[in-house]
């Protein structure tokens, strides 16, 4: 055993900066005597020598452990990962014939999924990426979905039942234009289904078995905005419908065969076209006026085109809404909603409308479906009284239902946004219906004989901002009756465990022991654990809706649809900006749920008005809403909280001026004390201004408002627009915590770092090196990044960087910044790091001076006192370029970091920051080895073991969240895009406890053999003595 | 025997006594007899113990020089372990930097202990215990010195300085890029 120690330490040794780390442990561990034991972790003993050489032991025993990486039965352990799609908008079902009850879809967040239609699992699925939008899905031969996306571009085919990419073509093409897919059934030239897509100004033929363009006509380009492609059955002729400008209608008539164009009619309508048109027939479209006022049937039979116009009034009587056309497909007759109520109205022959029904609170209607012998049917789902009403009916006949079922649905999905219906032959040989339904929260449901089958939150895939929440204090007595009330299961796991342990389990016994390592009920309970492990991640979604999940296993435990950002008359595009901690109690108001602040806007431009609303962490229930208040530029939480530890925030709107939350006297109190100190800042990115500002006195206004300020200009750095381009901005994250303003380094010296919560990273391209990597000579090229006090406006650092350009992406941490641009001279990645230092406190260098406390380190220090900075920095080659970048947050701030670095591959990896620092040098002094300087490389070394992510994908990633754990050595890390991913990262390794796999077993048979060994040795000696003296 | 049941409880038959009143003439039941003297005999004790004492003295002093410098040898012993164990951190140099600090405290903490043995009123102990004293703090200086060379003494400014939290910052400010 000691051998093997040894062995161990020799690799410790070797591997970290040890001689450094190890005072650092014993400092810790010191500290954290006061701290309570709990399971697993290690006592801190108490502070004499020989104790603390056992702790060192106890530390060294507990990092047997050393590969970074994880064993593959740890995966799962202390991470999850779970999988979304999106909000779904185009989904279409798999054909009686293949069987399979499968759908696929199409979502928002660029995914195609093919969903397992019994439990809703996601059988394979695709991201597309941002820049690849998906316009339309569809199924062609029966056996391949064919989506176009990329603005009719990107024509791909995936084989239906494992999603493998058949084929891909590139449609050319001159021009935007809307992008149309069509796959009709029946047009077949030389056996081969033709594909017919509009997209890019041009009308395209496509061959469905390998993807090959068939032949291409342009349509015109420019101003026709082509709306339909609509190929009759059973002919060879494809008719293209547009409108030129806003009062001329074209029709295209197209040979199928050749592309052809047969007869181009055009005519002009005096009342000029509004919205879109809709297909009613195959000869008749019907749209609105440019007033709102009139229907217009457009005929365009033989090549006539006929408008006919028909007063909405005429149909309906004085109704006082405006009409909208639904893009429901419905055969021979169209809806309009007006008036909160949707009317049904079907087109005869001779173009006269007769209204056929009309229903109210219609919240969606599902496209129609041909049933048996060409009946069709739709369905529509109303809202009521806490229930959704699905009703399913014949398009021909309006008046009889083929379905009727009211559900029962949770009021926090908010209303069904789509439905798309599939029917099946029941075993009685009649029909039955199954609905997928998008709600407003974005979750996907399927309804079938009038239940939910299966829900799925995909609202998640599109997380805006993510806060987390302490669990309630664990109460007496809770746990201990959970524990007894599974005593036997609590016996048998432990003895199964020991069996593992003594390598006596079965194959079972080892599956059976994984699965009870993974399901543990510790990791899930609802309460504060003594590590901090268990936590509430609180998510907004661009839905509006708060989910909070928990740590263990992210499961939903509460989910709340914010009132204020629902869609309503006052607010018409609510969006939810961001999430901040309101009120975190862990003092003297212990007894307060902690809550969060939610900030979003009415509307899509920046001086629309804010909307602000309080939710509880613990219930997911709101406590406070503000709506239709001034707008919201930024939102500065600041280092102030009143006697309830309810945060102070101010909130600076688009003219500047400054609103102070919570409105109470006690808040105005405690910010009036502090004014003078408060300074904010404002980027101007567009115009290349960054402004700082201070707050004077309460805005002139005619009501009297308290808690309004007035703000004045201080300073103003003005970035030439002919040279440089804000692109980037960073901060430090402002719960940073930092353990010490001293870096020893090699020979016990010491630097200070210049730790300032005030500091700006800006990072400025060339206006000719902004468009994408390619489009700039390295020459025109170049990035500069700024370091920037944001109190005095005083530019601490700057330097340039010729030939790069950007995407920069860059973390701020400490006194350090790590940010990743792109090179074009060496034509790859590169990362930066700039480290800042404090040369007005390198003379506190006597150690009596120190040891006597005669020195200026802790007083309160200011901007305005100019202090002396020095700043280092290095640049390395990388290989991947980044979607993301974080950094580790501990409790206490000692662990040593690692830069989380979310890759183009969708996994995050963790990238230790020795290797981001710029005292970096090819050959390091044994000193310098000794502290841990690892010898300089040109690029950064991406270890395979060191991804977090291990083997899976964060697939359309976008952000990651670092939260310290309680335990020093522990850092939660979760990374959200259209999947989410949540582990726990030790940096430095865990130190401060026993890992997962610490052998128990191996600890108790070593101290009962020494006991053993003790009793033996002391019953021979004093058998030994007896003899002795006997002789 | 009778003076022995003299003393006797009530429930006791019988006791010897077993100690001898052969040397103190008061307690004499029998006088001496005639011509018979004790004095001369012990006269002539007298000198050969004092040759006898005065050559254990000898010995003794002799005796306590050398235990004085026992520490020396474990002085250079240690000096050599050190050596062996070189000076980055592991579980050798931290066993020997704790022996080499140990070893000289204890024997310290049992100088009188160790010297007792040689305890005598005309040996001069003063002299071999300072020097045992003196072996054993440039014993106890060699494990400081070694504590100090594998880094552990906060004998730097960076080992006063890093636990010092970082200086409070008087003004605040916050902002950034408006919200989008």
């Amino acid at each position: 055993m000691t051998l093997s120690l040894l062995a161990h330490f020799e690799v410790l040794t070797s591997y970290k900066n040890f001689h450094r780390s190890l005072r650092s442990i014993t400092s810790f561990v010191v500290t954290a005597t006061q701290r309570e034991r709990e399971g697993e972790r290690v006592t801190m003993g108490t502070t004499s020598m020989a104790s603390r050489v056992f702790l060192l032991l106890l530390i060294f025993l507990s990092s047997t452990n050393l590969s970074l990486s994880l064993y593959e039965d740890q995966v799962g352990l202390m991470d999850w990962h779970q999988q979304y799609i999106g909000k779904v908008k185009g989904a279409v079902f798999h054909t009686q014939k293949s069987g399979r009850r499968r759908v696929v879809v199409s979502t928002e967040e660029n995914v195609i999924a093919s969903l397992d239609l019994r439990h809703g699992e996601i059988f394979w699925r695709h991201v597309l990426g941002s820049n690849d939008v998906i316009d339309g899905i569809d199924i062609a031969l029966g056996k391949y979905v064919i989506t176009l996306s990329s603005g009719g571009g990107i024509l791909r085919a995936w084989n239906l039942p494992d999603g493998q990419m058949v084929w891909e073509s590139f449609l050319e093409g001159s021009g935007a234009s809307k992008s149309l897919l069509t796959v009709p059934t029946n047009l077949k030239v030389d056996k081969d289904n033709l594909i017919l897509v509009f997209g890019k100004g041009s009308l395209h033929a496509i061959s469905s078995i390998d993807g090959e363009v068939l032949w291409k006509k342009e349509i015109a380009p420019e101003s026709v905005e082509v709306q339909q492609i609509i190929q009759p059955l059973g002919s060879d002729i494809i008719y293209v419908l547009g409108f030129f400008g806003s009062s001329q209608f074209d029709a295209y008539k197209i040979n199928a065969r050749n592309g052809e164009l047969l007869k181009h009619n055009s005519a002009t309508f005096s009342g000029g076209f509004s919205s879109e048109a809709l297909v009613v027939s195959s000869e008749i479209l019907v749209t609105l006026d440019s007033t709102r006022s009139k229907l217009v049937i457009i005929s365009f039979q033989d090549g006539e085109i006929n408008y006919q116009q028909t007063h909405i009034s005429d149909i309906f009587g004085d109704s006082l809404g405006t009409p909208v056309l639904l893009p429901s497909k419905l055969p021979g007759m169209f809806s309009v909603k007006i008036d909160g109520a949707v009317v049904f109205i079907r087109v005869t022959g001779e173009g006269k409308l007769e209204v056929l029904d009309k229903i109210n609170n219609v919240a969606a209607i599902s496209d129609a479906i041909s049933l048996s012998e060409g009946q069709q049917a739709f369905a529509l789902i109303q809202h009521g009284d806490g229930k959704i009403h699905l009703t399913v009916k014949p398009s021909h006949d309006l008046s009889g239902d083929l379905l009727k079922e009211s559900i029962d649905m949770d009021n926090q999905r908010g209303t069904v946004h789509k439905i798309f219906i599939n029917n099946y032959i029941r075993t009685d040989r009649s029909h039955g219906f199954r609905a997928l339904i998008v709600m407003e929260d974005h979750s996907l449901l399927l309804l079938q004989q009038g239940a939910i089958v299966w829900s799925r939150e995909d609202g998640l895939a599109s997380i805006v901002d993510v806060v987390t929440s302490e669990l309630p204090v664990e109460k007496e007595g809770v746990s201990v009756a959970k524990v007894e009330q599974n005593l036997f299961e609590w016996l048998k796991g432990h003895i199964l465990k020991l069996k593992g342990t003594l390598m006596l389990a079965s194959a079972e016994d080892v599956a059976a022991i994984q699965e009870m390592r993974l399901k543990s009920f510790e990791k899930s309970k609802m309460t504060r654990d003594h590590n901090g492990f268990r936590k509430l991640l609180i998510v907004l979604t661009r839905a509006g809706k708060l989910f909070a999940l928990h740590t263990g296993y992210g499961q939903v435990v509460w989910s709340l649809l914010l009132p204020t950002l629902r869609r309503s008359e006052t607010c018409e595009y609510p969006t939810g900006l961001n999430i901040y901690h309101w009120q975190v109690p862990h003092h003297h108001a212990l007894d307060e749920n902690p809550s969060v602040l939610v900030v979003g806007r009415c509307g899509k431009n920046s001086d629309a008005p804010g909307v602000l609303s309080i939710v509880d962490a613990y219930t997911g229930k709101e406590i406070n809403s503000m709506a239709a208040i001034h707008s919201v530029a930024q939102v500065i939480p600041l280092p102030f909280t009143d006697s309830t530890e309810q945060r102070l925030h101010l909130l600076i709107d688009v003219n500047q001026h400054g609103h102070l939350y919570p409105r109470t006297s006690e808040a105005i109190d405690i910010f009036q004390r502090e004014l003078t100190n408060i300074y904010w800042y404002s980027v101007e990115a567009d115009n290349g201004i960054i402004k700082g500002h201070v707050l004077k006195s309460n805005c002139i206004q005619e009501v009297i408002d308290n808690y309004c300020f007035e703000s004045k200009d201080i300073w103003s750095i003005v970035f030439p627009s002919d040279s440089e381009r804000i692109i980037a901005t960073v901060i430090r994250k402002l719960s940073e915590v930092v353990h010490t303003q001293a870096k020893a380094i090699a020979d016990e010296d010491v630097m200070f770092k210049y730790i300032s919560k005030n500091l700006l990273f800006v990072a400025t391209v060339a206006p000719k090196g902004s468009g994408p990597i390619g489009t700039a000579t390295p020459e025109e090229s170049w990035l500069t990044v700024y370091l920037i006090d944001t109190v005095t406006g005083r530019i601490l650092h700057r330097m340039t960087h010729h030939g790069s350009q950007g995407p920069v992406h860059a973390v701020f941490s400490e006194n350090w910044v790590v940010y990743h641009y792109f090179n074009l001279r060496a034509h790859r990645y590169e990362m930066s790091v700039i480290e800042i230092y404090d040369q007005s406190r390198a003379d506190n260098k006597d150690v009596w001076k120190l040891v006597l406390g005669k020195h200026n380190l802790t007083s309160p220090i200011s901007s305005y006192s100019r202090p002396e900075v020095v700043t280092k920095s290095q640049s390395y080659f990388f290989t991947y370029s980044v979607k993301a970048l974080a950094v580790t947050l501990t409790a206490k701030g000692i662990t040593s970091k690692q830069v989380l670095i979310g890759t183009i591959g969708d996994q995050v990896l963790a990238l230790d920051k020795r290797f981001l620092d710029p005292r970096r040098s090819v050959n390091p002094t044994t000193a310098e080895k000794e502290e841990g300087i690892i010898p300089l490389t040109d690029s950064l070394p991406i270890i395979p073991q060191s991804y977090v992510t291990h083997a899976l994908k964060v697939e359309g990633l976008r952000g990651i969240v670092t939260v310290p754990a309680k335990l020093e050595s522990t850092t939660l890390a979760f990374a959200y895009g259209v999947d989410l991913f949540f582990t726990q990262l030790a940096p430095s390794r865990t130190y401060d406890s026993l890992t997962d796999d610490f052998s128990y077993a191996l600890l108790l048979i070593t101290i009962v053999a020494l006991i053993a060994a003790i009793f033996v040795t002391w019953i021979l000696s004093e058998k030994k003595e007896l003899r002795e003296k006997w002789r | 025997m009778e003076k022995g049941k003299g003393v006797m409880g009530a429930g006791r038959r019988w006791a010897v006594d077993l100690t001898d009143n052969s040397t103190s003439p008061s307690s004499r039941d029998v006088p001496d007899p005639p011509g018979f003297s004790r004095t001369p005999l012990e006269q002539d004790d007298s000198t050969v113990s004092r040759q006898k004492k005065d050559a254990e003295s000898t010995w003794k002093a002799q005796k306590a020089w050398e235990v004085a410098q026992t520490p020396f040898k474990n002085l250079l012993m240690m000096g050599f372990m050190m050596w062996m164990a070189g000076s980055t951190v592991h579980l050798f140099s931290i066993g020997i930097t704790f022996s080499a600090l140990w070893q000289p405290i204890s024997a310290l903490q049992g100088v009188g202990k160790v010297f007792e043995p040689y305890k005598d009123s005309k040996v001069d102990l003063i002299a071999p215990k300072l020097l045992f004293i003196a072996l054993n703090l440039g014993g106890l200086a060699l494990g400081v010195w070694k504590l100090n060379t594998l880094g552990l003494l906060p004998t730097h400014a960076s080992d006063w300085v890093s636990s010092l939290p970082p200086a409070q910052e008087v003004e605040y400010s916050g902002g950034g890029i408006p919200l989008y």
